[in-house]
């Protein structure tokens, strides 16, 4: 077989030990000594505590500590987690404390850590403290919160409002006031968990010798959790730092830094021995951050021919009880409404409310995919309205080709302008219409529902913005061994990072990827990191290992060039050393030159060279580089059941430059799948006192493999010029259109139910009730 | 430590003299006190499949079932699927090749799984594999890699049988 | 989510079992496990003893016997899956029993264990209400014997007395030509059913119905066995019409709501999924006109 093409398929360095069951994740941690953690966490959601008596827990056999508020706080400098991200609109701090103070505001807020020599012990003495609540009115809908009148949130804040802003631009109310329609929608929409299969963990260990804390953890984001908790224990960076061993899955909630981490690193500080503490499932529903409810009041004014004009509306975000990322979620989704059309004027007011429940922050995707639900909902009802074909009339509104670069008239949540910087949206839409058979299907749909079936088709388009700046920073050095070891501040939790970054700088030294060695994920490795979130790391990361490995490259071969009395240009790198090209017996290893620049006493280096075979990148672009796609889904619906059956799925995405298609595939069906999810399973529900009742994985349904279509995958590649590599990033991708896709196709199907979806998910006795009302509307009809 | 009991169980063909505590599951036990991490704890209720063993030869669940009941029993985790340290068996080989596993989290149990099901269905469809695997999940792949990997080791154990 | 403590007890037979259960104070029976052991990892369950019934001989075995099917509580889903004794003379329990969880799940659940969960929507309590099982259980007072019917006290409560344990389950089996059919709805493949329909038909020569069972789950707190369709179609010819119009009925009776369904559509199921069971069961009738 010939070697792997560009953009082939060669395996992953990340495989061997997963599959022989020798990864190492956090909960596969043993440390001599080690002691085990579990939490007592609200049962309500929203009390007083009035007293936490944990003596009877202490007095347990076994049990090493039982730490409150009160037991951490000589060991913090400041007693909240103060991590949202910054933001002009904030209305109210609302900070998580490390542990609950004199109240909880959700169910699951951890209250006390318990410290003993084994979980199960942990969990006997954690049933053991008693706390005394004193029970207070929760709020459970994010409307209700903010009326007035409304109980409060947190029983001594100002109100529930947590922060309000605008986005928009352009004169909105002319546009709908020369619109020939205009129409309106009022959308729920719901998203749920990450639920990653590892939960989170993290092992805490104290090293006196060297007065230093570690922290392994499986987040998303070492560097700021270490920057987090360095602040809160007031301890510098030399003395503390933050590991990610293998991490099962992270889809957002793993990048935010938790009071599970403050709390069990404090008992480490306290007892002076490792202390592990693994999350479990229930412990994930409850306390690891998620997406959840949006409620959406919109309209756009279009032109006759069903051109937009103009769009406005209202969002009200549900936000939980604290701030544990900041405004992102709803600033993504009210930022990506427009961008894959020409959209004139737009205008939207967004609320965040309080509720008491488990804060909100990111779920793969961001906010991006109710972006997209809502224009695509609302360009099905204009394309319905006015008789035009659904797909044209996106044709019609798609930003062309020739515009590109498109710059949008909106700013990112950082500042940054959004120009959608490459790409063919009509030819990318054209494509999976193409493949989807779009042209044919009235024709299959007409013979299907002779025969009582109920087929139906929808589409959706979407553009994401990835790779969100300002840098990830990569070192590339070459050891004494002739081994390249790369470093990255990007973590990884199974986007094949390692084995991108491997093949990147491989690539630029030698073709040898079993030459290359990579860290992700470690502070101590190297001083800045961002994180692994926001479809960045192979734009990010991937760019500065790129850089890297070309200095790398050019400083050896200048070095062998010198040493080997030839011109650069002369030269090749091969494996691990640098030859003459056609002269295979001149040759030098990589480890001979590495130990050249590692100096010798009182020798000048060679050629002049600075010292060291190693280079650090930090490339620093501040615009996102915008993938788009369009999937196409096919369902058919049981009409005596609302059983939605997914029959076929296609998408077609421009993520640029493809650097491993067989990766890139996997990615987005991953979001796919997720997206699936969101539309017809997942729902994270609360009763009106907050309670979750959906609370283990029997309820809160996870699709699994018989429900999930094969996924059929059309590829565009528009390089983007903003990066070195032209790479745009797709671990989000799959799951931003697929709701709105599916959504429209079960509209479809129903429409001779004259069925109208506006939310997600959709469960199949909603569907039946649509089918019944249609059924009631046809027979008053008569 | 609340009552023990001494048990001898047979784990990847080593045979283990062990006393456990009587309420402590099968996973904890395979994973903390015999070291053998490879089998993962997703939801300890019983639906993710993270943690799918096969005891005697049959697949089950280890958060559901107790280290005391292994007592007499043999149970193969997945560090005992490989022929050995330089070779993977065909099924992990075909996870490989193509891309089966993402986060890798979910992948044992995956893989213990399908050893049984290939072993008693060799020539799947792939409506069977997916029903097959219905009892893990995975929030990675979308299954699809997983599904491509269980047919294409289908074929290899085939023609490994034919030789 | 790690179990509380407990003592363990695995006694070898069925005479330990009950003389356990005679002194031990807030004991549980553990069979396959597929619901007790999340109970207990959840700490749902506290119970002082574990009483672990997969070491006692002479509970597992599936035989035919006196035009019954005779089951041991120990008997795993997964040996009536692929039992060809229930596949020919029980094909509705061979039905059923796909639908149930998943293979890991299987291998391990056990009869008994089903039929003392009691889940409302569990395909073999169904089944159990479907034949007109009778459930045999022992006790410090010896043998007795239970009529399925009898044997639902409450939600999830089987009336067995503290001392007793199920040690079989007796299904009569239909006579050789008649139809069945397992139909349920559930979100995903191996869910609990929101709504199971469970039939049986035996038609005569002309197409008329001669006997008629239908059992549906997941409606009340134990399976419902709606006599009002079975008497509304014996001595009728069985008919796509005459289904649709007897299952009508089943939109009246009681059900549950849950996070996962309303009472109504529970009701729309029941009607909808009894029709369907129906037609194929009657599709399955061998040999007549």
């Amino acid at each position: 077989m010939p070697p792997p093409g560009p953009g082939e398929y060669r395996g992953r360095i990340e495989d061997p030990p997963l599959l022989r069951g020798t990864a190492q994740f956090v909960d596969d941690i043993r440390l001599p000594g080690m002691l085990h953690a579990a939490f007592v966490r609200s049962p309500l959601g929203h009390a007083a505590i009035r007293a936490v008596d944990a003596a009877a827990a202490r007095a347990l056999a076994g049990v090493h500590a039982v730490l409150t508020r009160a037991d951490l706080r000589p060991h913090l400098l400041s007693e909240f987690l103060a991590v949202g991200l910054p933001s002009p609109s904030y209305k109210q701090e609302v900070d998580r404390p490390a542990l609950a103070g004199d109240d909880v505001a959700h169910v699951g807020e951890p209250v006390a850590i318990v410290v003993a020599e084994s979980r199960y012990l942990a969990e006997d003495a954690a049933a053991l403290v008693e706390v005394d609540y004193e029970e207070l009115p929760a709020v459970a809908d994010c409307r209700a919160a903010l009326k007035p009148g409304a109980p409060r949130v947190h029983r001594n804040g100002p109100h529930n409002l947590v922060a309000e802003f605008d986005m928009g631009y352009g004169d909105v109310a002319a546009a709908f006031a020369g619109a020939a329609h205009v129409f309106h929608e009022s959308i729920w929409q719901h998203r749920g968990g990450s639920h990653s299969i590892e939960c989170r963990g993290d092992v805490a260990v104290y090293d006196p010798l060297e007065d230093r804390l570690t922290l392994w953890s499986s987040t998303q984001a070492p560097h700021a959790a270490m920057r987090a908790l360095g602040a809160m224990l007031g301890r510098d960076e030399n003395r503390l730092r933050v590991v990610t061993p293998d991490v099962g899955g992270g889809f957002g909630p793993k990048l935010v830094f938790y009071p599970e981490d403050v709390a069990t690193s404090v008992a480490a500080l306290i007892l002076r021995r490792p202390v592990k503490w693994i999350e479990d499932r229930r412990e994930h529903f409850t306390a690891t951050t998620q997406e959840r409810d949006q409620f959406w009041e919109v309209e756009i004014a279009v032109d006759g021919a069903g051109r937009i004009l103009g769009l406005r509306g209202a969002l009200i975000h549900d936000h939980g009880a604290y701030t544990a990322r900041g405004v992102n979620v709803p600033y993504g989704a009210a930022q990506t409404v427009t961008l894959p059309y020409v959209v004139p004027a737009y205008r939207l007011e967004v609320k965040l409310a309080l509720t008491n429940k488990v804060p909100v922050t990111p779920v793969r995707g961001a906010g991006q995919p109710q972006g997209a639900f809502v224009m695509e909902r609302l360009l099905d009802r204009v394309a319905r309205e006015l008789g035009i074909d659904r797909a044209e009339l996106r044709r019609r509104n798609l930003v062309p080709p020739e515009r590109m670069p498109y710059a949008t008239p909106l700013k990112t949540r950082g500042g940054i302008p959004v120009v959608l910087d490459s790409g063919d949206y009509p030819k990318c839409q054209l494509a999976v219409l193409d493949r989807a058979g779009w042209d044919s299907f009235p024709a299959r749909q007409g013979a299907a529902r002779a025969k009582g079936r109920y087929i139906g088709i929808g589409l959706a388009n979407f553009v994401e913005g990835t790779g969100r700046g300002p840098f990830e920073p990569v070192t590339v050095r070459i050891g004494p061994s002739g081994k390249i070891h790369v470093y990255s501040g990007a973590a990884a939790m199974g986007q094949s990072t390692k084995t991108m970054l491997a093949d990147l700088v491989a690539e630029q030294l030698g073709g040898d990827r079993a030459n290359v060695t990579v860290t992700t994920g470690d502070s101590a490795a190297i001083s800045l990191g961002i994180g692994g979130f926001n479809s960045r790391q192979a734009v990010m990361a991937g760019s500065s290992a790129h850089v890297a490995a070309l200095k790398v490259r050019e400083k050896a071969l200048m070095v062998a060039g010198h040493l080997l009395e030839a011109a650069a240009e002369d030269l090749e790198i091969a494996g691990a050393e640098i030859r003459v090209k056609g002269a295979p017996t001149m040759r030098i290893s990589l480890a001979q030159i590495a130990i050249a620049l590692a100096g010798a006493p009182g020798f000048m280096l060679p050629g002049g060279a600075a010292p060291g075979l190693e280079a650090t990148e930090h490339f620093v672009v501040d615009a996102m580089t915008y993938a788009n796609g369009t999937a196409v889904a096919e369902v058919e619906i049981d009409i005596e059941t609302g059983a939605v059956a997914i029959k076929r799925f296609v998408m077609a995405h421009d993520c640029g430059r493809a650097l491993d298609r067989t990766i890139v595939d996997g990615q987005i069906i991953g979001g796919v799948a997720h997206g699936i999810g969101n539309a017809l399973y997942e729902w994270m529900g609360f009763d009106d006192n907050c309670q979750p009742v959906t609370a283990t994985f029997a309820e809160y349904l996870l699709i699994t493999a018989p429900e999930m279509p094969q996924i059929e995958l059309v590829h565009q590649e528009s390089p983007t010029p903003l990066n070195p590599l032209g790479v745009k990033g797709v671990g989000e991708s799959g799951v931003i259109p697929a709701a709105a896709a599916i959504v429209s196709a079960i509209e479809d199907a129903l429409a001779p139910f004259g069925a109208h979806i506006a939310q997600t998910p959709i469960r199949p006795a909603e569907i039946l009730a649509l089918i019944e009302a249609g059924r009631r509307r046809h027979a008053d009809s008569l | 430590m609340g009552e023990t009991r001494k048990i001898i169980v047979t784990v990847n063909g080593t045979r283990h003299e062990a006393e456990v505590e009587v309420r402590y599951l099968l996973a904890d036990f395979l994973r903390h006190q015999l070291g053998l991490t490879g089998t993962h704890l997703g939801c300890e209720h019983g639906v993710c499949g993270a943690c799918t063993i096969l005891f005697d030869g049959r697949s089950a669940r280890s958060c559901l079932m107790l280290a005391v009941q292994a007592n007499g029993h043999e149970i193969l985790t997945v560090e005992g699927i490989a022929p050995g340290p330089d070779k993977m068996h065909p099924l992990q080989e075909a996870f490989r090749d193509n891309h089966g596993l993402q986060c890798g989290f979910c992948t044992p149990g995956m893989l213990t799984t399908l050893i049984e099901f290939l072993r008693d269905n060799p020539d799947p469809t792939e409506q069977e594999v997916r029903v097959a695997i219905s009892g893990n999940l995975c929030r990675c792949t979308g299954y699809q890699g997983i599904v491509a990997a269980a047919l294409d080791a289908a074929k290899r154990l085939q023609a490994a049988k034919r030789g | 989510m790690k179990p509380p403590p407990f003592r363990y007890h695995d006694p070898q037979t069925l005479g330990e079992i009950v003389g356990l259960l005679g002194t031990l104070e807030n004991a549980k029976l553990l069979a396959g496990g597929q619901s007790l052991m999340p109970m207990l990892n959840m700490r749902f369950v506290l119970p002082d003893h574990v009483i672990d019934l997969n070491r006692v001989e002479g509970l597992s075995y599936i035989r035919e016997s006196g035009g019954a099917l005779e089951i041991g509580a120990m008997t795993r889903q997964r040996d009536l899956e692929f039992s060809d004794l229930v596949a020919s003379r029980c094909p509705l329990m061979h039905e059923a029993i796909q639908q149930i969880g998943h293979r890991q799940t299987r291998n391990r659940g056990t009869m008994g264990g089903s039929l003392c969960h009691l889940d409302p929507s569990a395909e073999l309590v169904s089944v159990a209400a479907a034949l007109d099982a009778t459930v045999t259980v022992t006790g410090r007072a010896g043998e007795r014997r239970i009529e399925f019917a009898e044997f639902p006290r409450a939600y999830m409560t089987p009336a067995i007395e503290a001392d007793e344990v199920v040690t079989s389950l007796r299904l009569p089996l239909w006579p050789k030509g008649h139809g069945w059919a397992f139909v349920e709805f559930a979100r995903r493949h191996g869910d609990f059913a929101i709504v199971s329909a469970a039939a049986l038909i035996e038609e005569d020569e002309n197409g008329k119905i001669r006997r008629a069972s239908l059992t549906l789950g997941g409606i009340g707190p134990a399976p419902v066995r709606v006599r009002e369709v079975e008497q509304a179609l014996v001595g009728q010819t069985a008919a796509a019409e005459l289904f649709g119009t007897a299952c009508e009925a089943c939109r009246k009776l009681d059900a549950m709501a849950d996070v996962q369904a309303p009472a109504s559509y529970r009701q729309h199921l029941a009607a909808v999924l009894s029709r369907r069971a129906l037609e194929a069961a009657h599709a399955r009738v061998q040999g007549r006109g």
